[in-house]
């Protein structure tokens, strides 16, 4: 069979950087493909170029057999070619019907025809099987059907080739069901589709083949039945990973975060959290698991001095803590890795060395009577990166320009530095690569061993299950209770997370455990 | 790929202000062609003008020192993401404080009396920049629109003082009464013979605040926090910082700067407030940091080509036949082209293709 798609010795250089090196790939008719690779490896290089956002310095694009050049977007989509981002491209307060067919608009006149629009809109989502209703605004959907309408905008155009670039990075569990649900309807349509991942598991769900790439190089492609994770985890990283983490059981000790009854509500006085109680003992590392958006960022804040509490009470070594400020918090020795490390965790304009004082700029070693210490704050900076192994060409560079690892690397090494009793991780290896991942839960777990108390936040069940004693499912801001790790199963967290208490819960035959590993 | 975008970006930081004002200049020698002149003849004199001999080079500093000072007043709240407009307004109260104390209290010592009249203006100054600063920090109303009101007010409330309350006796113009001597800012002319620009120790104080606003922002952790609360305000929360507290005291000490800018112009420069003596400081003072990328090096040397410029002008206007008001032109063109910094890229680097 022909491939649908080719690029054949695809090399592009950047100064000093060769993000592609002497590149192929090839995709069949009604195939998913899946790349796989960690952050730098050049899977959004090959893409970009694919899109028409780069020119390859070396190399050919062959669609359906014939070469082509593609220089820009527009011709990338006149080949069939339709990309969704990471970061939706949508207006939103616009409808989905506007923003589909955005661009492309059918005319009447001077101005848009909106009923034309909307019908062929309908008749796109019908063909595909996506629902999703035309009249409706973009900012009142959920981001799993605001995907749908990517991919919709995408189709509308005609794009026969559909590249998704880490499409389940928003999603939630279910979501990501249905997303599997529609690429497969989409191939079955004789559709071809580029999966951009940095997930093993999602590789073996869903593609027939794998290509995996590592520093701007492929690896290797396999058929997906044919392989294993273990055995891309070590293409994509060039050496062995474990993927299970080595814990050994240790002593607790004292209580060193308590919550009682915590309650915070939102201004319409809607509980985001509902009398929220549990307790962490030094030594410990308590997972609190549930689908995103169930009062996990609120429960962080609240305990991190940047949500008031309306009611209940948080000590910390049997001290009140309840309502205090950040500052004063991290003063008690709190450490937190924030859930959204651009939004929350780091100055990105920042050089990496005053991103490793942030938060503890004004004390000394680096400062003294409000004056920054250069020397002291350069000779941390280096420890850190040292110790940490921080990927940076100096400290002075401009943490922007680091991998997500990278940065996720300075924050941890920032919130440690001062061996905090309670360290609060809030989804610690969100978009981060394997390796980074690997470091950063031997980490977590050397800080538990060394008899320090931890609290994981993580939408990630096998992330929780793995590094955790205890677990604590969350549900509508309730905790709907609290297991040794050891003992439960993914089935019931699952129900747990769905809101279902296991007091009355029921086993039924033939139940699926809500999200696979 | 990314890191070396960043380390070319600190060139483009330098060349792109250059590069504004050589494409302003471009502009400005096509519009002195459909004048009708020799757009070198021209600019030849513009440049006599503002350096053509020591007399002129100290007129072209008298003219930069007011809007390095405003420049500075501008640059240090945007380093905290905000934009004050109100300079201007905050500088008029300023020179008003400098008016009122500067020829109040006969008989002082100068060693009293002059650091009381310059205090009493940053003072004016900081008080005026005080209110929309406590708005915008506690009550979230926008600071542009808050310190454009102020400056309407701060307008209306000098044109009253200065004409129904302060004015001197016998004046044909409304003015304040004279600046006591001792408290005055020396100008240098007194000194050396045959000068006769008023450059004052005001430009030495100048100098001090572009000094003394880089140690700030890059030396002290009240800085360092200034500059984490503009550029990510969700990260600073984050960290520890006082957000509101931090959005007050930047804008607060902006409306000091303004105001000691007000009292170089009355204190230095005038030594009586009259109406109109500011021809818009503040609002230069905005197109200064502009250029000058807010680094105090870049705006002191925003200031001297604006100075030059504004000096410079009124020779072109004897010398040839182009207007001086081309000044204005050049200007708002240099202004247009930094704004529009892409244009300006797209010129000086023309083949990097790709690398957004």
């Amino acid at each position: 069979m022909q491939p649908i798609l080719e690029m054949r010795h695809i090399s592009k250089r950047f100064p000093g950087v060769l993000a592609s090196d002497n590149v192929n790939i090839s995709l069949f008719p009604g195939e998913i493909l899946a790349i796989i690779g960690e952050n730098g490896a050049g899977k959004s290089t090959l893409m970009n170029i694919l899109f028409g956002l780069y020119q390859p310095d070396e190399g050919q694009i062959f669609i359906k057999g014939e070469p082509v050049k593609i220089l820009n977007p527009n011709q990338a989509i006149a080949h069939g070619i339709g990309m969704v981002h990471q970061h939706f491209m949508l207006v939103s307060p616009f409808t989905v019907a506007e923003n589909i067919v955005l661009g492309a608009e059918p005319r009447r006149g001077l101005s848009l025809d909106i009923n034309k629009a909307k019908k062929a809109v309908s008749e796109v989502s019908h063909r595909y099987g996506l629902r999703v209703k035309p009249e409706a605004t973009i900012e009142e959907l959920p981001v799993g059907v605001q995907q749908r309408v990517e991919i919709l905008k995408i189709l509308y155009r005609g794009a026969e080739i559909i590249v998704l670039d880490e499409p389940t990075a928003v999603l939630n569990p279910q979501e990501i069901k249905e997303l599997y649900a529609i690429m497969q309807n989409l191939t079955s349509q004789g559709k071809s589709i580029i999966f951009i991942t940095h997930k093993l598991n999602e590789v073996t769900n869903i593609s027939q083949r794998v290509t995996v790439m590592r520093r701007g190089k492929v690896m290797g492609t396999v058929a997906t039945k044919d392989t294993s994770p273990a055995e891309l985890a070590n293409l994509m990283v060039g050496r062995q990973v474990l993927l299970q983490v080595q814990k050994n059981p240790t002593e607790v000790g004292n209580t060193v975060l308590a919550v009682k009854d915590l309650v915070t509500q939102d201004l319409t006085g809607e509980k985001l959290l509902d009398r929220v109680s549990f307790e962490i003992r030094a030594g410990e590392i308590l997972g609190v698991a549930g689908v995103e958006g169930n009062g996990q960022t609120e429960l962080v804040e609240v305990l991190t001095g940047l949500r008031r509490a309306h009611s209940g009470s948080v000590h910390l070594n049997g001290a009140e803590i309840t309502n205090f400020t950040a500052r004063q918090v991290k003063e008690r020795k709190v450490g937190h890795i924030p859930e959204d490390r651009q939004k929350r965790g780091l100055e990105l304009d920042f050089t990496v060395q005053e991103n490793l004082i942030f938060g503890f700029h004004y004390k000394p070693p680096f400062a003294k009577h409000g004056l920054l210490n250069k020397q002291g704050i350069a000779q941390h900076a280096d420890r850190m990166i040292e110790e940490f192994d921080i990927r940076t060409p100096n400290s002075e560079t401009i943490t922007r320009s680091l991998s997500g690892g990278n940065h996720q690397k300075v924050i941890i090494a920032r919130e440690m530095h001062q061996e905090p009793d309670l360290l609060i991780a809030s989804q610690p290896s969100r978009g981060v690569d394997i390796g980074a991942i690997e470091f950063i839960h031997r980490r977590i777990v050397a800080h538990r061993d060394a008899g320090k108390a931890v609290l994981l936040i993580s939408p990630e069940l096998s992330e929780v299950l793995s590094l955790s004693d205890r677990v604590a499912v969350i549900y509508e801001g309730q905790i709907m209770g609290i297991m040794n790790s050891s003992e439960v199963t993914e089935e019931q967290l699952g129900l747990m997370m769905a809101g279902i208490r296991p007091e009355n819960y029921h086993p039924l035959e033939e139940r699926s455990p809500v999200h696979g590993r | 790929m990314a890191d070396k975008e960043r380390k070319a970006s600190g060139l483009r930081e330098i060349l792109v202000p250059l590069g504004a004002t050589g494409l302003g200049l471009v502009v400005g020698a096509v519009i002195i062609m459909t004048i009708g002149e020799n757009p070198l003849r021209a600019y030849a004199a513009l440049f006599y003008g503002a350096f053509g001999s020591l007399d002129r080079i100290l007129g072209t500093l008298t003219r930069a020192t007011p809007i390095i000072i405003t420049g500075l007043a501008v640059a240090l709240p945007f380093k905290a993401g905000l934009f004050n407009i109100g300079v201007e307004g905050q500088m008029l109260m300023g020179a008003l404080a400098a008016a009122v104390v500067g020829s109040s209290f006969r008989g002082l010592p100068m060693l009293v009396h002059l650091p009381l009249a310059i205090v009493a203006a940053m003072v004016g100054g900081g008080l005026w920049a005080f209110i929309p600063a406590w708005l915008k920090a506690r009550r979230g109303i926008h600071e542009v629109i808050n310190t454009i009101m102020m400056n309407f007010i701060a307008n209306a409330v000098l044109a009253y003082l200065v004409v129904e309350v302060l004015r001197t006796p016998g004046e044909m113009i409304p003015k304040t009464p004279p600046i006591l001597s001792s408290a005055v800012l020396a100008r240098f002319g007194d000194s050396i013979p045959g000068i006769t620009a008023r450059l004052n120790m005001g430009f030495v104080l100048a100098l001090l605040a572009a000094v003394a606003l880089y140690y700030l922002l890059w030396r002290t952790t009240t800085g360092y926090e200034i500059r984490a609360v503009g550029l990510n305000p969700k990260a600073a929360e984050y960290a520890g910082i006082d957000v509101p507290r931090r959005i007050m005291l930047a804008m607060v000490l902006s409306g000091l700067l303004a105001g000691l800018a007000g009292a170089e112009r009355i204190l230095g420069f005038g030594r009586t407030l009259f109406l109109g003596f500011s021809p818009g400081f503040g609002f230069e003072g905005i197109a200064v940091a502009l250029l000058g990328r807010n680094h105090p090096v870049g705006i002191l040397l925003a200031a001297l080509l604006f100075g030059a410029l504004s000096s410079g002008g009124m020779r072109l206007s004897f010398a040839t036949d182009v207007p001086s008001d081309i000044i204005v032109v050049l200007q708002a063109t240099i202004i247009f082209f930094v704004a529009a910094d892409q244009i300006v890229r797209a010129i000086i680097f023309p083949k990097k293709k790709g690398v957004a």
